[in-house]
């Protein structure tokens, strides 16, 4: 394990394993740390998808609507709601949820055991709760984005005078409007899913997922380096692509940018 | 409290008027922050003592927040937690405000190479997602009191780099600023009395947004057993301690949730409802 090495050199051995597809050895169960975190990466990645797939129409719709209809009691409602999310800690999001629906109403398991997958009925129960926790965390800061974007852009000269020229209120949004908030709007979805990344972590060991962020803590736990080492860089790996995209889209949709 | 330090300045001149919530939710961070302090003044047990035979009892005369899951007083467990959590968090926010300022400033009045280098050394850092970045630290140093305040400090610096860095240099371009620098001004007093004065505004209400995200992340460690460690316990610890009593309902989940939620939602929703005065200046 190069472990009388200096830190230096055996950062470069990991690196130089790292080229070439070799990731070292766990300290704690002897396993390749490719072999631990392949089938993991999948199912954080599923988790990841279907959030994802959910919760981005969703935000958009909800926070473009609050920034049409601003002042009015659904915009509040939507406000009030979003600041209420991002201010508490993940945890608390998914406890309330363990609370309310494996608790309370019994409608749904508070882990998640893939084991006993028998049917889509079990892989949707399982699903559901850390998708749920997910979507909440997410779609709040998503929407307090969007919806500070499109007002942005409701108060440029060019939109009042699409409204002055008697452009119909729909068009002056869609037409004039949203595609101007385009850049802004990626640019919150991209972080938004970066956020998914810190959520991933919590929710995954709450709900005993068997995903990545569940296998890095249990890492930490016993201190097992160059499993860490893997779970950080990917982590790292992710959260880079996914704000290098945000940039370059914020470029392609801003033709001041190109 | 040093995010709200704008409010008594602010009260003097008539035309900055808090409205209702701001001052609710002011009240709630001053009565957080004198719990804190005067904290082993108002717990009525010793906190590591076992007064109860019940575990996660219910509330009672004797136990106002019920009893934890070794049978602790919980009420008196979440007031001394108050001391890790408001404190931890905000002698990181401090030193990740002051730091993140005075070098976001300096890079920009200075300008050149060092404005380069900085700003692609904070860049980097802010590349890291911030529960990885605590995670990986916990991981290698281990955990400590200095070592968690050192990382949320550190995790927080580059952002409040930015936010200043990006104000300071718009300030940089004004007139008086060339004045100064005209009349041989150093560098200490261009950032201290003409840039600081200007940005100041936007910088508490900053200061305020980054002291939740230090108390959200700090919870969060401790809440994945990797922040304060027991026996003492900060507020996230203590929901983490009790998860087990969740399927009963124990007040002893509940209560610790509650108090991470009532601080950290004042906070926000006093900087959404800052007198337009400063929020004109902040955006």
């Amino acid at each position: 394990m190069h472990l009388n090495d200096p830190a230096i050199i055996q950062f470069l051995k990991w690196l130089g394993g790292l080229l070439t597809g070799d990731l070292g050895r766990s300290y704690s169960n002897n396993m390749p740390v490719a072999d631990l975190i392949g089938r993991r990466l999948v199912n954080t990645l599923e988790l990841g998808l279907v959030t994802a797939i959910v919760s981005v129409p969703l935000s958009l719709a909800l926070g473009i609507a609050a920034a049409i209809n601003q002042g009015t009691v659904y915009d509040r409602v939507v406000s009030t709601l979003t600041v209420g999310f991002i201010s508490v800690p993940e945890f608390l999001i998914a406890t309330a949820a363990q609370l309310i629906f494996a608790v309370y109403l019994k409608w749904l398991p508070a882990l998640s055991l893939a084991a006993d997958i028998n049917s889509i009925g079990d892989l949707l129960r399982i699903y559901t709760m850390p998708v749920i926790t997910l979507i909440l965390v997410n779609s709040a800061q998503m929407i307090r984005m969007t919806r500070a974007a499109v007002i942005e852009t409701l108060h440029t000269p060019y939109v009042e005078m699409a409204l002055l020229k008697g452009a119909s209120r729909g068009r002056m949004v869609f037409r004039h409007a949203v595609p101007n908030t385009l850049g802004p709007i990626f640019n919150a979805i991209a972080l938004s899913l970066s956020y998914l990344l810190g959520g991933v972590i919590i929710v995954e060991s709450i709900f005993n997922y068997p995903g990545i962020a569940k296998l890095m803590v249990d890492a930490v736990a016993t201190r097992d380096l160059p499993l860490i080492q893997s779970c950080a860089m990917i982590f790292c790996i992710g959260y880079l692509v996914l704000v290098t995209v945000a940039d370059i889209v914020a470029i392609l949709s801003n033709p001041r940018l190109r | 409290m040093k995010a709200t330090d704008a409010i008594p300045v602010a009260s003097r001149r008539s035309r900055y008027k808090f409205n209702r919530v701001a001052i609710a939710c002011f009240a709630v961070i001053i009565a957080w922050t004198l719990v804190a302090i005067f904290a082993p003044l108002v717990v009525r047990y010793p906190i590591g003592k076992i007064v109860d035979y019940n575990y996660f009892g219910p509330i009672s005369w004797n136990f106002w927040m019920g009893t934890d899951y070794l049978g602790r007083d919980m009420f008196s467990r979440i007031i001394m937690g108050a001391r890790f959590t408001v404190g931890i968090s905000l002698i990181a926010v401090l030193i990740a405000c002051f730091n993140g300022v005075v070098v976001g400033m300096m890079a920009a009045v200075v300008g050149g190479w060092f404005d380069t280098i900085v700003s692609r050394v904070m860049d980097a850092l802010i590349s890291i997602p911030s529960k990885l970045f605590g995670l990986v630290v916990v991981a290698g140093a281990g955990s400590s009191l200095p070592v968690l305040v050192l990382t949320l400090a550190v995790i927080y610096t580059p952002g409040s780099y930015r936010f200043a860095r990006a104000f300071a240099v718009n300030i940089n371009t004004m007139d008086y600023i060339t004045v100064a620098r005209a009349r041989g001004e150093r560098l200490g007093y261009i950032i201290r009395s003409e840039i600081l004065p200007n940005i100041l505004a936007p910088i508490l209400a900053d200061f305020g947004l980054r002291f939740v995200y230090i108390v959200l992340l700090l919870s969060g460690l401790s809440f994945l057993g990797v922040g304060v460690q027991p026996p003492n316990a900060d507020w996230g610890a203590l929901v983490r301690e009790n998860l087990d009593g969740l399927s009963f309902g124990a007040p002893a989940v509940m209560f610790p949730s509650l108090a991470i939620a009532t601080l950290t939602i004042s906070v926000n929703l006093l900087i959404d409802n800052l007198p337009q005065k400063i929020r004109d200046r902040s955006e």
